[in-house]
């Protein structure tokens, strides 16, 4: 049974291994996409029933045993992960049968895009550092392509920026990884949750982690290690930079929850203060920066910052609800902010423009877009029912279960000027007359496309906004994962004892 | 530049080198070698010929595209991770055939995986130099 944790890291491989012996047959790549996104999707439900009915399932690759060979682990958190993963990858694939052009699609984009999950999903359900380090790699090469296919001037410019900053960041990750190495004698997660509390060299070890932070930090985009994000992700297509949106980001995240919950909890005082300073930054800046920009994707770009800093609060205020709030967030955000992405694609497609100056009147002949619009952007500012006040409702409890008033400030004002950025590209994009004086102005491009590409392009923004709006309306089974998901992170013995196999 | 020399001289080296690298294939499991350094060594020996002879030339010797080389080294690769499931092991465990065989020796999964690897360097070793050399014309 627990040979199913690696299929989510195989079957994107198979299919990307597929798609390339038939290489030069393009238009079968799309649809091996599609039943590989589907396939991926009912793998990891299994995967996430199966981790809550039997806690965790860890696997010994090769069967080497736990702390010399390659270990690949579910928890809740992983298999959370895992699933969101899936819902994305399919999304993506049926959007990007939509919209992506055969130009790049001839360049090997599907393959791309395989091997990019693959890589994703390595990061989750490693439990290794140093294969967390390979599978980061695998997922960047592969996003580097990605960023850059097509080859526009803006794409390329985007391009550089995000590959200098994250080889830099890899770089220091991997000095980290050496140094934790030569500390404590062990890569292997749950050895080293074991082996951590008995070492001696307090100093050396925050030393470490902070390595680690910084290189998490710079692929998660906090403050003030973000500025690579709003300058690449508004250049790729809208798919591309969807599913970037959602998930790259998210696997900083993931590392930066997994290392200082599990692993670098030797002294909170010090690490998660720079966390929860960050944090604040990280909200504060994003949200500003958003309020200042004229671009559709720019201020989604400059969104996915400020909300980064709320789950990254949630792991500083390290309170078990604080870590759930964390972990439901991550939920809540991948979906959400993908979703908006795919929105502005569409705009994109029927208006011929990102800047909110040469849009307008969406809402007078395309009430439905309005409406799929307003469900992912409310409940992105957090607005009752939907996700994202559950997910804020929970970090802000927590923060104020522990006093924390300043950053519990911050985080109500940027959920307000969440609302105001939403506002502005609600009354830009669909409420005001189109610039030309003719409402019902639509963009060749959205003309020429086919019912079934159109239907291709709706179809995950209605997918995605009804897991926003079950989320929002049925949070209790979400919060219940999460909330277990932080109380495995916590008690890292049942992890340990998983993993190295003592009873 | 065309030189009789090296034209003449890598069409006997490639046979050579191509032998030199399934040696260090087999070699691979226990001693230095493996399919990593068997397909660099195989791609070099290409390399080799299409520097004397052109890039045209190499690609008709190859016959398969290097793309393929790729695809199909990868799914060797993946298809020796099965047969541990249906052992009953953990996934990729090494399975390994009783008998020897000659000239190869021990048979299994590993050997499998390293022929992936050796085809998986040598597709994408080639595609770069053979693309980079495409540029130059």
């Amino acid at each position: 049974m627990e040979q199913i944790i690696i299929l989510p890291i195989i079957i994107p491989l198979f299919f990307a291994v597929v798609m390339l012996l038939f290489w030069n047959k393009v238009h079968l790549h799309k649809y091996l996409n599609l039943i590989s996104g589907l396939t991926s999707l009912i793998v990891s439900v299994i995967i996430l029933s199966f981790t809550i009915s039997y806690k965790i399932i860890s696997l010994q690759v090769g069967g080497w045993v736990a702390p010399f060979g390659i270990t690949v682990v579910s928890d809740l958190l992983s298999s959370v992960m895992v699933v969101i993963t899936a819902i994305i990858g399919f999304s993506t694939a049926l959007y990007s049968i939509g919209t992506i052009d055969n130009q790049r699609e001839k360049y090997l984009y599907y393959p791309l895009l395989q091997f990019l999950l693959m890589g994703i999903n390595g990061a989750f359900l490693t439990g290794d550092v140093f294969n967390l380090y390979v599978w980061f790699e695998v997922m960047l090469i592969s996003s580097f392509v990605l960023l850059a296919l097509g080859g526009r001037r803006g794409q390329l410019e985007g391009a550089i920026k995000y590959v200098t900053l994250n080889l830099l960041s890899s770089a220091i990750f991997l000095a980290a990884v050496g140094i934790l190495y030569g500390i404590a004698g062990t890569l292997n997660i749950a050895d080293l949750a074991r082996k951590i509390p008995l070492i001696d060299q307090k100093e050396l070890l925050s030393v470490v982690s902070i390595l680690f932070m910084v290189a998490f930090g710079i692929k998660a985009a906090v403050f003030p290690l973000f500025f690579w994000l709003p300058a690449s992700y508004h250049t790729p297509p809208v798919a591309v930079s969807a599913i970037f949106s959602g998930l790259l980001t998210k696997v900083g995240v993931y590392a930066l929850i997994r290392f200082f919950t599990m692993i670098f909890t030797h002294d909170i005082g010090f690490t998660h203060t720079i966390l929860l300073v960050s944090s604040a930054l990280t909200m504060l800046t994003g949200v500003l920066g958003a309020a200042a920009q004229n671009d559709f994707r720019k201020i989604l770009s400059f969104h996915i910052i400020s909300q980064i800093g709320y789950m990254i609060l949630g792991l500083a205020l390290f309170s078990p609800l604080a870590i759930a709030g964390a972990i439901f967030y991550i939920i809540h955000h991948i979906i959400v902010k993908t979703n908006l992405f795919f929105v502005s694609g569409v705009v994109k497609r029927l208006k011929g423009s990102y800047l909110l100056n040469e849009v307008g009147g969406v809402y007078k002949y395309y009430p439905m877009l309005g409406l799929l619009f307003l469900i992912p952007a409310l409940s992105l500012a957090g607005i009752p029912p939907l996700s994202g006040f559950w997910a804020k409702f929970v970090v802000i409890k927590a923060g104020l279960d522990l006093n924390q008033y300043l950053v519990v400030a911050v985080a109500l004002i940027v959920g307000l000027l969440t609302l105001f950025s939403m506002t502005k590209i609600w009354n830009e994009v669909f409420w005001k007359d189109d610039p030309s004086g003719d409402n019902k102005n639509v963009n060749e491009m959205y003309e020429s496309l086919t019912t079934t590409k159109k239907f291709m392009m709706y179809s995950p923004i209605v997918f995605l906004a009804l897991i926003t709006i079950i989320i929002g309306f049925y949070a209790e089974p979400f919060f219940t994962i999460a909330n277990d998901a932080a109380t495995q992170l916590l008690d890292s013995s049942l992890y340990i004892n998983s993993v190295l196999g003592l009873k | 530049m065309f030189s009789v020399i090296l034209s003449t001289a890598s069409k006997y080296l490639l046979p050579l080198l191509l032998i030199f690298s399934f040696f260090l294939l087999l070699r691979g499991h226990n001693e230095p070698g493996g399919g990593f350094v068997g397909g660099l060594v195989a791609a070099a020996a290409y390399a080799l010929y299409f520097i004397g002879n052109g890039v045209g030339e190499a690609e008709k010797l190859l016959k398969v595209e290097p793309i393929k080389l790729i695809a199909v080294g990868l799914l060797i690769a993946l298809l020796s991770t099965i047969p541990s499931l249906f052992v009953g092991k953990d996934f990729m465990t090494g399975i390994w055939l009783k008998n020897n065989f000659p000239v190869v020796g021990k048979v299994g999964t590993p050997l499998l995986f390293d022929v992936g690897v050796y085809l998986l360097v040598l597709g994408i070793s080639l595609k770069i130099i053979f693309s980079l050399a495409e540029e130059d014309k």
